[in-house]
C-alpha cells in the first residue's frame, strides 16, 4: 500500500460567528484547505463529512458537495462523537492508500453556539448517555465526565488543582492563536474559583461551546512541501456508556495508541508533539496517563514542569485545544490534527515549535467511549 | 417500556444477569459481556450497594431539573454486581454503603441512593 499525506488544512475562526449555518462554515474552511493544499475542486475525488448537531441530515456529504460544487467519486458522512475527525482522517488515509481516492477532503463545522440555545446543545449532547438508565436522572455530558473524574481522582490521587494546570496551559496556548475562541489569560486560582458545574469540574475545567469549521485534505501526492505522512492509525472501542466502563486503566485509548504506534513502527519515546482531545481537563489528564505520556496520576506534575509547553519536550495542543481554541463539535476535534500538521510542516506561524518530527494525535468520543489515534511524521 | 423502567414504576430495582455464566450486566445488553450468551434475564436486585463515583450537579441540563439543583448523582455498584446511576443523598462519598429509595419527578419514578442503615 502507498503512503497518505496530510496535504493541507483550513479553518474558520472559532467562537461566536453569528448568522452562519453549518454549510457556510464548512464551505469557508474547505475553501481555505483547498487553497492551502494548492488543489482545484476537480482534484477532490473523495469527501468525508462530519455530522452537525444543528443540521441533522440524511446525507450531509451530498448536501455539502452540492453547495460547495464538488462531484467526488466517493462521499459519505461519519459519526463517532468527538472521535469523528480522527476516524475520518484514518478512513481518508485508507482510501488513499488503497488507491480508491487521490485527494480526500475531510470537513466538518457547525454553529453549535449561535445556532441553538445552550440548553438545546446540552440536551443534544446528553443523549450519549443511556436513554433508560442515565439520561432520565438529569445527567449531562459534564455530569458523566464529573462522575468519571471523581473516580479517577479517588484512584490516582490527582487533585482539582492538578486538573486546573491543564486549563491554564490550554488558555496560554490559545493566546498565541489569532483564531482561538478564548484568549484571556487565566491562573490556577481562577479555575478553582470558577462557577461550579458538576463536582469536581468547574466552568474552566469544561470546554466552551463554539461556532466554527475545520477542513483537512489527505492526498497520495501532496503539492506542498514538506510532506507530512500519516504513518499509523488505530482505534479502540470498549464501551459506549459511562455505566458500562470496567477498566479505568484502559478506556480504549491505550489500545488505539498501541495499534497506531505499531503501524507507524514507532515508540512513545519517538513522539515529539502531542495533539490530545481535551473536552474537559480530566479528559486530557486521563488520556495522557493512559496512553503513557505521563505516569498514572503524574500528568499534572509534567505540566507543572513545563514539559507540555512549547519550549518543553512534548508541546501539547499548541492551538489551545477544545478548552480554549474552542469546541464546535467534530471540527473542534479536528483542530488538534490540523495544528499537529502545521507544526510538523513548519507552518504554525507565531506558534511554531522548531524541529518537530513525529506527532501523536488522539481523539475520544462519547464518555471516553470511542478512541482514534493517529501518528503523523515529517518527510518520507 | 423496557424491563428496567417497568420495574422502576413498580418500585423494584431490576438488573440483567446471564443465565449461562451468571455474570451481572450493567445497562441492558443483547449478549453477555463475559461469555457472549444471549440467554440474559432480568432479576430483582436487593437494593443495596457501594458508591463507585459521585458528583454534585450545580448546572442542571433542563428546566425539569433546575428546581432540584444542586443535586447529587452517583454510580453505585449493586451487591449483585451491576453498576447503576441514580440520584444520591448529599454528602455521600466513594466507598459508602448505600441502599435504594425511589422518588417521583414529573410522573416518572427515579432511583435515589441513601446511606445504608445497616452500615
Amino acid at each position: 500500500m502507498g503512503t497518505a499525506y496530510v496535504a493541507g488544512a483550513g479553518n474558520t475562526r472559532f467562537g461566536r460567528l453569528e448568522g452562519q449555518g453549518p454549510l457556510d462554515l464548512m464551505a469557508d474552511a474547505a475553501q481555505r484547505a483547498l487553497a492551502d493544499a494548492r488543489l482545484e475542486r476537480r482534484d477532490i475525488d473523495g469527501v468525508l463529512c462530519g455530522y452537525a448537531t444543528t443540521l441533522p441530515h440524511l446525507m450531509l456529504s451530498s448536501l455539502f458537495c452540492e453547495r460547495f460544487s464538488l462531484e467526488p467519486a466517493y462521499a459519505h458522512g461519519v459519526q463517532l462523537g468527538g472521535a469523528t475527525g480522527g476516524a475520518m482522517l484514518m478512513l481518508a488515509r485508507e482510501l488513499v492508500r488503497a488507491g480508491r481516492c487521490a485527494n480526500v477532503l475531510v470537513v466538518a463545522g457547525e454553529n453549535r453556539l449561535s445556532g441553538q440555545t445552550r440548553d438545546t446543545s446540552i440536551q443534544t449532547l446528553a443523549q450519549v448517555g443511556d436513554a433508560d438508565f442515565e439520561v432520565p436522572n438529569g445527567a449531562s455530558v459534564p455530569a458523566y465526565y464529573a462522575l468519571l473524574a471523581s473516580r479517577y481522582l479517588h484512584e490516582t490521587g490527582l487533585t482539582e488543582a492538578d486538573l486546573a494546570e491543564f486549563a491554564v496551559l490550554m488558555r496560554a496556548h490559545a493566546a498565541r492563536h489569532p483564531e482561538a475562541h478564548l484568549k484571556d489569560p487565566i491562573r490556577r486560582e481562577d479555575v478553582l474559583a470558577s462557577k461550579p458545574i458538576c463536582t469536581p469540574l468547574k466552568m474552566l475545567d469544561c470546554c466552551p461551546i463554539s461556532d466554527g469549521a475545520m477542513a483537512l485534505v489527505v492526498s497520495a501526492e501532496p503539492r506542498v512541501e514538506p510532506r507530512v505522512a500519516v504513518l499509523g492509525a488505530g482505534q479502540g472501542h470498549r464501551h459506549q456508556h459511562l455505566s458500562a466502563i470496567t477498566d479505568t486503566t484502559n478506556y480504549g485509548a491505550r489500545d488505539a495508541a498501541r495499534r497506531a504506534l505499531d503501524e507507524a513502527k514507532l515508540a512513545l519515546a519517538d513522539i515529539d508533539y502531542l495533539a490530545i482531545y481535551d473536552s474537559f481537563t480530566i479528559t486530557l489528564a486521563i488520556l495522557l496517563e493512559e496512553i503513557g505520556f505521563a505516569p498514572r496520576g503524574g500528568s499534572a506534575e509534567r505540566a507543572r514542569r513545563g514539559d507540555f509547553s512549547p519550549s518543553g519536550p512534548l508541546p501539547l495542543n499548541t492551538h489551545g485545544g477544545l478548552l480554549s481554541f474552542g469546541h464546535c463539535g467534530v471540527a473542534g476535534g479536528m483542530a488538534h490534527a490540523a495544528e499537529a500538521y502545521r507544526q510538523l510542516a513548519g507552518r504554525a506561524a507565531e506558534r511554531q515549535v522548531p524541529g518537530r518530527k513525529h506527532a501523536f494525535v488522539h481523539a475520544d468520543g462519547g464518555v471516553m467511549s470511542a478512541h482514534v489515534s493517529l501518528v503523523l511524521g515529517l518527510g518520507s | 417500556m423496557s424491563p428496567f423502567l417497568e420495574g422502576l414504576q413498580r418500585g423494584e430495582l431490576r438488573y440483567q444477569a446471564c443465565s449461562a455464566c451468571e455474570a451481572p450486566q450493567s445497562l441492558a445488553r443483547y449478549a453477555c459481556r463475559r461469555c457472549g450468551s444471549i440467554r440474559l434475564e432480568w432479576r430483582k436486585a436487593a437494593g443495596r450497594g457501594v458508591v463507585y463515583a459521585m458528583t454534585s450537579v450545580a448546572r442542571a441540563p433542563s428546566e425539569e431539573f433546575r428546581p432540584l439543583a444542586p443535586y447529587a448523582l452517583a454510580l453505585v455498584d449493586l451487591d449483585e454486581g451491576a453498576r447503576l446511576m441514580g440520584h444520591a443523598a448529599p454528602g455521600l462519598a466513594i466507598g459508602d454503603p448505600v441502599s435504594v429509595e425511589f422518588f417521583e419527578l414529573s410522573g416518572r419514578k427515579l432511583v435515589r441512593f441513601v446511606k445504608a442503615s445497616h452500615a
